[in-house]
């Protein structure tokens, strides 16, 4: 009997060839990210990396979500995004590049606001969330939705040089049980307002597609009830273990919140980032 | 090939070079069972060491590596996990 290597087409052997030889994806571990899909919240610092990686990867679908305009003030960490997008549609740019560097991907582009209304109906088509989000408002809608939906959140956030990771995988904790509720309206610096250095989304961003990744060919230890906190300007990481709360509000054992929740908004609009 | 040897598979890769012998031949050792024999040919010469080598560090069973004419090369190995 002859046989030739099935399903990956000789341009995605050959695409694809250095993930293939490592024995922890091969080519069981490609098909597993051909065949899935990431929702990424935000195309901003580090939806943009995220994003650009998942696709070289070849993750087969990535819906992106944000519904701003590209600014020129994006373009100092937003990669996805180049000079001449100014004033483009964020997803849109974000599509063509990636599209441009790996057209085995399907974008699908959500130029919205990510909001109590359209969440669960958005994520209900992915396999996970991807969270670059650059305000608390939205950051608590991913993570409630997808608690309420049962897929994991890989979380990400950055402030000036410092920057955190975790996984939230459905069971096993969420990030209210790491801050039950936003801060107060005005407490917290916008990226705005406090400045962003911009390797550090791209650190960041990377950092989560790693994880997402890794969940989709099942290698490795995840991010999962650990928070990674990185230092740009000591170039430091540490690692701080989180724990399931019991008590947590949505995925406790007596949730007082069932349904998805619009805080005040402290940083933009809902669905900017960074 | 010695008659203990013979493959469930044969796979022919005259014409590729490395890395793609070794991709290749991991391929199609991921669509075949435990215990089932893989026969890949190469024209490579590099292939010849690299192939192997690579595979065994998987923990595959190389079973035999013998030129089989002017040109060609068959590298024989059992799936083991």
């Amino acid at each position: 009997m002859i046989t030739r290597p099935k399903t990956l087409s000789e341009e995605q052997i050959k695409r694809y060839s250095r993930h293939i030889i490592l024995s922890q994806v091969g080519g069981k571990g490609q098909r597993k990210l051909l065949e899935a899909k990431v929702l990424v919240i935000g195309a901003g610092g580090l939806g943009c990396p995220a994003a650009l990686y998942l696709a070289a990867a070849g993750v087969g679908k990535i819906g992106i979500v944000d519904f701003d305009l590209v600014d020129l003030s994006n373009l100092q960490r937003q990669v996805l995004h180049h000079t001449h997008d100014v004033g483009r549609p964020k997803v849109q740019s974000a599509s063509e590049t990636i599209h441009d560097m790996n057209p085995d991907v399907e974008v699908v582009q959500y130029r919205e606001p990510f909001t109590s209304k359209n969440a669960m109906d958005i994520i209900c088509g992915y396999d996970m969330v991807l969270d670059g989000t650059d305000n608390f408002p939205t950051r608590y809608l991913v993570n409630d939705a997808c608690v309420l939906s049962n897929k994991p959140n890989v979380y990400g956030s950055i402030y000036r040089f410092e920057g955190m990771a975790s996984v939230f995988l459905p069971g096993k904790g969420c990030y209210r049980c790491l801050y039950p509720v936003p801060p107060p309206p005005g407490s917290v610096p916008s990226c705005q307002e406090a400045g962003v250095f911009g390797v550090l989304p791209g650190i960041i961003g990377v950092i989560q597609a790693t994880e997402a990744i890794k969940l989709i060919i099942g290698a490795g230890d995840s991010l999962c009830n650990q928070l990674l906190v990185y230092d740009a300007l000591e170039m430091e990481f540490r690692k701080v273990k989180l724990a399931k709360n019991k008590a947590c509000p949505v995925c406790g054992e007596h949730p007082t919140i069932t349904s998805l929740v619009d805080y005040e908004q402290l940083c933009g609009f809902p669905g900017a980032s960074h | 090939m010695a008659e203990s040897l013979k493959a469930d598979v044969e796979l022919n890769l005259k014409g590729e070079v490395c890395p793609y012998t070794f991709v290749k031949s991991k391929l199609a050792l991921e669509e075949i069972e435990i215990g089932q024999v893989l026969c890949v040919i190469v024209d490579h010469l590099p292939a010849v060491e690299n192939v192997p080598r690579s595979l065994a560090n998987e923990d595959q069973e190389i079973l035999d590596v013998k030129q089989i004419n002017a040109t060609d090369w068959a590298i024989t190995v059992r799936k083991r996990v």
